[in-house]
Parts: C-alpha cells; sequence; structure tokens
C-alpha cells in the first residue's frame, strides 16, 4: 500500500516539475520514479517513519492549526526584536514528549523548532532540551498545549 | 465587485508583509546577543517571511504550474528548514558554545550599567 | 510583465542578505557565521523567485528549488566537517572514537 501511494506521489511530483507529456519525457519519468522506489525499498525505508502516508488526512487539521501558531509566535519575535530594549531572557528547559511513535516525538520536535522562538537543541529518547528566546515561550511549552495538539495528530497510529 | 483588483491588493499586502518579515529577521541575526537567539531571529525569515512572499506569487501566479512550483519550495522550506536549525543547535551546543541564559545578560546589563 | 509591485521583495531581500554578510562577517563563532550562510541562501532562493517573476520568467523557481536543496545539504556537510574534522566519517563511528 506504502509502495502504491509512494509511486502516486513521486510521479505527480514529477509531473508537477516536468509539465512536458511527450512520451519520451514521460517515460523518464515513470523509469525515474521505478528506480526511485526500488532503491528506497532495497533501504526499507517506506514503513510509517519513512513515508509516514497514514498522517495524511489528520494533517488536514493539523497544518492550519500549526501554521497559526507559527504567525502567533513569529509576530510576538519580530515585536521582541524591533523592540529597542532588546526584552530577551533566553532559557533552557526540557520537555517531555507525550508522544507513543518515533514519528510523533519528531512532528513534536520539528514543530517546536519551527515556531520562532523555540528551538529543539537535542533530543533525548521523549526528553526534548528546549532553548527559547523568552521566559514566557518556554511557559508556553512547558504548560502542553502543543504536545496534546501533536498527540491527537499523532492518532492510534501504533 | 472588480476582482483583479482585489486580488491585487491581496498581493500587495502579502508581498509588503512578507518583504517587512524577511527584513525583521535579518535585522534580529544582527542584534541578538549570541548564536542561539540569533537563530529564532533567522527562523522568522524562514517561516513567515518566505511563507508570505510564497502566498502573494502563488496568489499572482494563479492555479498552474508556477504555483506547483512555489508550493513545492515552499514545502521544502517547511520541513527542512527546521532539520538544519535543529543541527546547527546541536552540533553548536556538541563543541561547547554555551548559550547565554537570562541570568548571564542581567549580569552583563548590571556590569554595563556600573 | 515587469511588474512594480515584486520591486519591493527585491529590496527587502537584497537588505536581508546584506545583514546577513554583515553577521557572517562579524561570526564570531563559526555556528554564526554557517547560521549567517543558511541565511544567505534562503535570501538567494527567494530572490531567484522573485527576480522569475519580475523579469515574467518563471521557470528560474526549477533553479531556485535546487539551490534549496543544495543549500541544506551544504549546510550538514559544513556542520559534519567542523564536527567530525571530516566528511567520511559516520556519526556512530565519531561517537565511539569520543568514547574511547
Amino acid at each position: 500500500m506504502r509502495h502504491i501511494s509512494l509511486i502516486f506521489v513521486l510521479g505527480l511530483f514529477w509531473l508537477l516539475l516536468s509539465g512536458f507529456f511527450t512520451t519520451f519525457l514521460l517515460s523518464l519519468g515513470v523509469l525515474t520514479v521505478v528506480v526511485a522506489v526500488l532503491a528506497t525499498h532495497r533501504m526499507a525505508a517506506i514503513d510509517q517513519e519513512g513515508h509516514p502516508v497514514q498522517l495524511a488526512l489528520r494533517a488536514v487539521t493539523f497544518l492550519p492549526w500549526l501554521i497559526w501558531e507559527i504567525v502567533k509566535s513569529a509576530w510576538s519575535v519580530s515585536k521582541i526584536i524591533l523592540d529597542p530594549k532588546l526584552p530577551i531572557s533566553p532559557t533552557m528547559t526540557t520537555v517531555t514528549a507525550g508522544q507513543k511513535t518515533v514519528v510523533g516525538v519528531n512532528v513534536y520536535g520539528n514543530s517546536i523548532t519551527l515556531t520562532p522562538g523555540t528551538v529543539t537543541v537535542g533530543v533525548q529518547g521523549k526528553k526534548l532540551a528546549i532553548h527559547a528566546l523568552t521566559q514566557d515561550g518556554a511557559a508556553d511549552l512547558e504548560a502542553g498545549a502543543m504536545d496534546a495538539r501533536v498527540t491527537r495528530f499523532e492518532g492510534g497510529a501504533a | 465587485m472588480d476582482w483583479t483588483l482585489v486580488r491585487d491588493l491581496v498581493t500587495w499586502a502579502l508581498l509588503l508583509s512578507g518583504s517587512f518579515f524577511f527584513v525583521v529577521g535579518a535585522v534580529g541575526m544582527v542584534r541578538m546577543p549570541d548564536l542561539f537567539t540569533r537563530m529564532h531571529a533567522a527562523s522568522v525569515t524562514e517561516t513567515l517571511g518566505v511563507g508570505l512572499l510564497l502566498a502573494g506569487m502563488m496568489l499572482e501566479a494563479g492555479i498552474g504550474q508556477i504555483t506547483a512550483k512555489l508550493f513545492i519550495l515552499g514545502a521544502l522550506f517547511f520541513f527542512a528548514s527546521p532539520v538544519s536549525t535543529h543541527a546547527l543547535a546541536q552540533a553548536a551546543l556538541h563543541m561547547s558554545v554555551k548559550p547565554k541564559l537570562a541570568k548571564d545578560l542581567a549580569a552583563r546589563d548590571a556590569a554595563a550599567g556600573e | 510583465m515587469t511588474d512594480p509591485m515584486f520591486l519591493v521583495p527585491i529590496f527587502a531581500i537584497l537588505i536581508a542578505m546584506f545583514l546577513a554578510v554583515t553577521r557572517a562577517l562579524a561570526g564570531p563563532t563559526v555556528f554564526d557565521r554557517v547560521l549567517a550562510a543558511n541565511s544567505i541562501g534562503t535570501s538567494a532562493i527567494m530572490f531567484l523567485a522573485v527576480l522569475g517573476f519580475l523579469t515574467g520568467r518563471p521557470e528560474w523557481l526549477d533553479i531556485g528549488i535546487t539551490y534549496g536543496l543544495l543549500n541544506v545539504i551544504g549546510t550538514f556537510a559544513v556542520l559534519k566537517f567542523f564536527r567530525h574534522g571530516s566528511l567520511a566519517e559516520s556519526g556512530a563511528d565519531a561517537a565511539q572514537e569520543e568514547d574511547a
């Protein structure tokens, strides 16, 4: 199943980048997709970690939420940058990821990094070391709203 | 309603705000006191600056191959920038570059005040 | 299709690139310079994309996408080089050497 979806995604990617529909170029595209899927198969990378298609449906609601979080925190970081006093209070903290799978922890860590104002600097199992620009940002993260949201996004994927 | 005008206005708004955040991120990268705080400033550029500029260009291009390519570029930033930021932070910590924390900055300010 | 609306982002990107260059020159650590280089790369990609629109040749987007991939790989290569002193070593080998 994952193979079929990977073939579909790669084919779509080729068509979008190419935009030509001549026989020669299409056959080159098919060849490329086949080689890419075979190589990925040999690396045993087509699993729920390498091609996490099980998250696609829930991503429809998760991504807008994440983008809105990014906009909010980018705005607050911009205000800090433009403030003449530069009111920063850099903080190191550790949060525990509540997700069950590796993919979930990965999504959580990357969501933290993607939101301006917080960066994941280290991962030990499920302990994430966070550097935050302000103490408020660190406190927000420790409150765990994002953790809960990512856990919901991860869902029952075992 | 003249939809072309509305679209142009929204495109202008997106491009202007994108440019604004692009420059703000770069200004932050110069103003911030240490590596880790500079990373936060750079991520403003890489998320909101890039995102708004790409959105403006998508609106200008309309539905088609160009929008698809802009979308792919946006997805590339979306997935790659946190990974390289994390790699940078981890490498810096590993090479024992210590982040300046709030109390260090307070101490420095107190020393500067004397 | 020389639309003046794209001149604003062009100038914004050039200013951002200039500020990133000053950061790259100022340092002080090598990681600040890597961060600045990454930022210059981001600016260059967006510059290519916007310039494509400004000149009415959006084909430049393809170059932008390629440059984006190179930017990521380049950052990793430089970081790995400064961390392990070589590009050929795997992370696991280096960790064992440090333990020994």
